[in-house]
């Protein structure tokens, strides 16, 4: 009989979520939710300019005005709080001085200038209108590429806008470009976007003067890098500083960082002794959280008459913005990696030239530098197929690597886990009917309807990652213990926010030490509880935190069959584990692993030189990346009249390797096809010619709605990885990486009947409307 | 100002400033920090609420408004512990992935059944275009509306 009567295991089904019933009911925390007697509430005051040199501040009327209990400006606060920190390590990196209040001149819109704290969030509010600050206006960048070419110098001591160029990739592109059949190319934008993440940033920071403690709720991926970073830059003994991410309302990258704010708030708190708390405004939002994507470039492929790909080349622009936040130039060094899609290329170089803009920085927003890799591929494969007059899926086909070909090394320095692109692509053209759907879209087509199909085949690189391949440490944490009572306590150093690993680190221990799901319970988030971690992005949580807890729990599991043999008077060779029981005794007398749980504590019986207690910690560092992959097809129809683009089936066939939870990993890739489709189609980022953000609400910046977006179909192959014993590999990011090529694919291909060879995305319905009308 | 205002069943009675907004009397006055905040501009839909059987969006109406009015929040949803079938819906079909549009968009949804017991999968999308969620693609949202709908026309018949 096992502990918990069960013999079917949690891991592979779709429990439902345990985070939910709180949610569900509004009784979740976030930030904001969290109530501190005595806070105090701060506004910004933000630069209305992309580019201004600030002659003074005059803040003597807001001080009086009601409520306000002090402001703070950069001159305030000059050599009192350290920069906002960029953990990216380039060649050659310029890196200017980012202070968390302006000093001195203003580099984008939105950037904080003074900071009012007062006793309600209305008083604060209304007290910024009294702030008189003489701006002066300078020249602005707001073009990355004409930036590089020389104009107005953002900052000074630099020369020139140029902050790095980046050089990637293995191979003689020259000698594959010599000798090739047929060269295509084409120059690609991808848009500047906007995360939106539902929740905003928030901060409530607590600083007690007599224990010398801070405390920091903030809505962050990443709590213990920014504990790390805050204490530096704040000047607090690290272990004195403990950082709480409560539930976190979205990130997708836009909370893996460390923002002005947050060090600004902890040492407002430091000053005034008191809680203070900012929410941030969807506004500032859009102004001064991190944006994604931005890059403009040319691409090219070279290939033999046959379709065979022998090199591939991309020369880019980032648009940086106008300062690193912490993972700004690193972005699309990931470009970089994954220019090989999952093709066989023999040759691959990347010159990335990223450039100062006055804007507000990119950073990662979900894919993160992949999604621009894998929409220059797919759009390239395309392209060359249609030149070369070859079926998309056969020149895809043609240069996928066989499963037999894994470890696939790769002309970007990469070496792809395992994989089966082939059945991928066969499972999903089996689900549209390809052959038949061709036929199809060809009556159409003579029918005047315009009727495109779109596939696209993506890999993509998860689980971040090996440390020495990271700005700061790539591995993760978790300890799993069992209290007194049998309850078992796993404390992650990943730190969830939305993706489920409440649940699904559950069924993992759950299963392992054979105990009912509800008796686990999952701590994340919390530095002054929870074991150093790395945090949540990059698609690692599962495969690098979830490995994490399979061996902390191995390794508690072994500690406990100690004990176990013991209580059953056996050799440890003896005993076996299994459904939560051991046993082995020539009795047939068993033990619970609660039982054992008990025992540890109480101490009183345990083998000799035992360590009392039951609990166990593991950090475990990955030997390599994962590499999930998938096939994604889009079938759409265009509005002749109106150039609208209508959705008919979006099918996706991702393998992320094995799987924990199906219903959670539909999820993610639901969510990621969603945000890869808003960026095919609607959302954009627009800053106009005086560096003015023009999309600094929602009504501007479209973020699809339900009734825009399509049912999709799903299916998923498993390749399982042998990077960790989960064989699991990641999926928070495939559904963006491989549905944006696939949409864009499948518009350019219904608009064939007008020698249409590219559109730059957004395809909003004008541009596609100027295509046909021919205007 | 002096308003009384029915929430949840409960009466609420303050002063309250002209200008103070419906959502920040349900979270700050009434502390019911369920009803969340994502754009204070009536785009995102996460600080929706009914307001007597209606649902508004409580970032763009003031608390002197809804003087004298009833106003259901997501804490007043589930009765005597029994979770309210569309939440029972986003739940089953996991409609929710950070959560934080989620009250927002279950209340969104009550108001949407309340006006149409049987709606289309087109007119669920129809009904929810005021609300934004970034993380779940809309699909599971509009599977977890179309469970309660059945649910509930069951419990009507």
């Amino acid at each position: 009989m096992s502990s918990n009567g069960k013999n079917e295991k949690y891991v592979g089904r779709p429990v439902k979520r345990t985070e939910d019933p709180r949610l569900i009911q509004g009784l979740g925390h976030y930030v904001d939710d969290i109530r501190l007697a005595g806070e105090l509430y701060v506004a910004f005051l933000r630069s209305p300019y992309a580019h201004a040199r600030i002659n003074s501040i005059n803040t003597d009327a807001a001080r009086n005005a009601s409520g306000v209990v002090a402001i703070f400006t950069g001159s305030d606060i000059e050599g009192r709080v350290g920069n906002v920190p960029t953990a990216a390590a380039l060649e050659g990196l310029k890196v200017p001085k980012y202070p968390v209040l302006a000093l001195g001149k203003v580099f984008f819109v939105g950037q904080p200038v003074a900071a009012v704290v007062a006793t309600s969030r209305y008083a604060a509010r209304d007290a910024v209108d009294h702030i008189e600050v003489d701006f002066e206006p300078l020249d602005v960048v707001v073009d990355a590429e004409a930036a590089a070419q020389g104009g107005p110098v953002i900052h000074h001591d630099f020369g020139d806008n140029i902050a790095y160029v980046h050089r990637a990739g293995i191979g003689d592109v020259d000698a594959a470009f010599a000798s090739a059949d047929k060269i295509v190319a084409q120059k690609m934008h991808h848009q500047r976007l906007a995360p939106i993440s539902l929740e905003p940033r928030g901060v409530l920071a607590s600083f007690l003067p007599g224990e010398q403690q801070l405390t920091l709720w903030t809505s962050t991926q990443i709590p213990h890098l920014l504990r790390t970073q805050v204490a530096i830059m704040i000047g607090l003994p690290e272990n004195k500083v403990r950082v709480i991410a409560p539930e976190v309302g979205g990130g997708f990258g836009s909370k893996l960082n460390v923002y002005a704010e947050e060090a600004l708030l902890s040492f407002i708190s430091m000053q005034l002794h008191k809680p203070v708390k900012w929410i941030e405004t969807r506004r500032e939002n859009m102004s001064a959280t991190i944006h994604g994507r931005a890059q403009s470039g040319v691409a090219e492929l070279a290939l033999k008459n046959d379709g065979t790909i022998l090199g591939l080349r991309y020369t880019v622009t980032a648009d940086l913005g106008a300062y690193h936040q912490l993972l700004t130039p690193a972005i699309p060094t990931l470009t970089g990696l994954m220019l090989s899609g999952c093709y066989k290329i023999p040759a691959i170089s990347m010159v990335c030239t990223g450039v100062f803009t006055n804007k507000m920085a990119t950073d990662a927003y979900r894919g993160a530098g992949r999604p621009e890799a894998t929409y220059v591929v797919e759009r390239l494969m395309d392209i060359a197929a249609q030149e070369l007059g070859i079926d998309p899926v056969e020149l895809r086909r043609k240069n996928f690597p066989t499963p037999d070909e894994f470890p696939f090394a790769t002309a970007t320095g990469l070496f792809y886990d395992s994989g089966n692109y082939q059945a991928a692509l066969d499972r999903a053209l089996a689900m549209v009917d390809y052959d038949k759907l061709r036929e199809i879209q060809k009556s159409d087509t003579a029918a005047g309807r315009l009727v495109g199909i779109g596939v696209s085949t993506y890999v993509e690189i998860c689980a971040l990652g090996p440390s020495a391949a990271m700005p700061a440490g790539g591995w993760e944490s978790a300890t799993v213990r069992i209290e007194p009572t049998g309850k078992v306590t796993v404390m992650t150093g990943a730190s969830p926010h939305g993706q489920g690993q409440e649940t699904s680190f559950a069924q993992i221990t759950a299963d392992m030490l054979g105990v009912d799901l509800n008796d686990v319970y999952v701590i994340h988030g919390d530095t002054g509880i929870v074991q150093y971690g790395i945090g949540t992005f990059g698609s690692r949580a599962t495969a690098v935190g979830g490995t994490a807890v399979v061996y902390a729990t191995e390794k508690l599991i072994s500690k406990a069959t100690k004990i176990a043999a013991h209580l059953l008077t056996t050799d440890e060779e003896n005993v076996t584990f299994e459904n939560g029981v051991f046993s082995g005794a020539p009795d047939d007398k068993q033990v619970t692993i609660q039982q054992v749980a008990l025992a540890a504590h109480l101490a009183s019986n345990l083998p000799p030189d035992t360590e009392p207690g039951l609990s166990a910690t593991y950090f475990f560092e990955p030997k390599n990346f994962t590499f999930p992959f998938g096939a994604h097809i889009c079938i759409v129809e265009v509005d002749r009249d109106t150039g609208d683009i209508r959705i008919k089936r979006y099918v996706a066939v991702d393998d992320c390797g094995k799987v924990i939870n199906p219903l959670l990993v539909e999820g993610q890739v639901h969510g990621g096809i969603a945000q890869g489709l808003g960026q095919a189609l609607f959302e954009e980022v627009v800053y106009d010619e005086n560096g003015q953000l023009i999309t600094g609400t929602l009504m501007d910046y479209a973020v699809p709605k339900a009734h825009q977006l399509p049912r999709y179909e799903l299916d998923r192959t498993e390749t399982p990885t042998d990077v960790n014993p989960l064989g699991v590999k990641g999926v928070g990011e495939a559904g963006t990486i491989g549905s944006t090529p696939a949409i864009v694919n499948a518009v350019i291909d219904a608009l064939r009947p007008f020698g249409v060879k590219h559109i730059d995305m957004p395809l909003r319905p004008e541009k596609i409307w100027r295509v046909i009308s021919n205007q | 100002m002096k308003i009384s205002l029915e929430i949840n069943g409960k009466k609420h009675e303050a002063d309250v400033e002209p200008r103070l907004l419906l959502v920040h009397f349900l979270r700050d006055v009434a502390n019911l920090t369920g009803t969340h905040i994502g754009c204070e501009t009536s785009l995102c839909g996460a600080c929706t609420v009914l307001l007597d059987d209606a649902a508004i969006k409580s970032c763009t109406v003031l608390a002197v408004q809804a003087d004298g009015c009833r106003v259901t929040t997501i804490e007043g949803l589930a009765s005597a512990g029994e979770l309210h079938p569309v939440q029972k819906g986003f739940w089953e079909h996991h409609g929710l992935q950070c959560g934080y549009c989620t009250p927002g968009m279950i209340m969104a949804a009550c108001g949407l059944l309340r006006e149409n017991l049987s709606p289309s999968e087109a007119e669920i999308r129809e009904g929810l275009e005021g609300n934004l969620c970034r993380c779940t693609g809309y699909q599971n949202i509009v599977d977890a509306v179309e469970s309660a709908a059945r649910e509930m026309a069951g419990a009507v018949k």
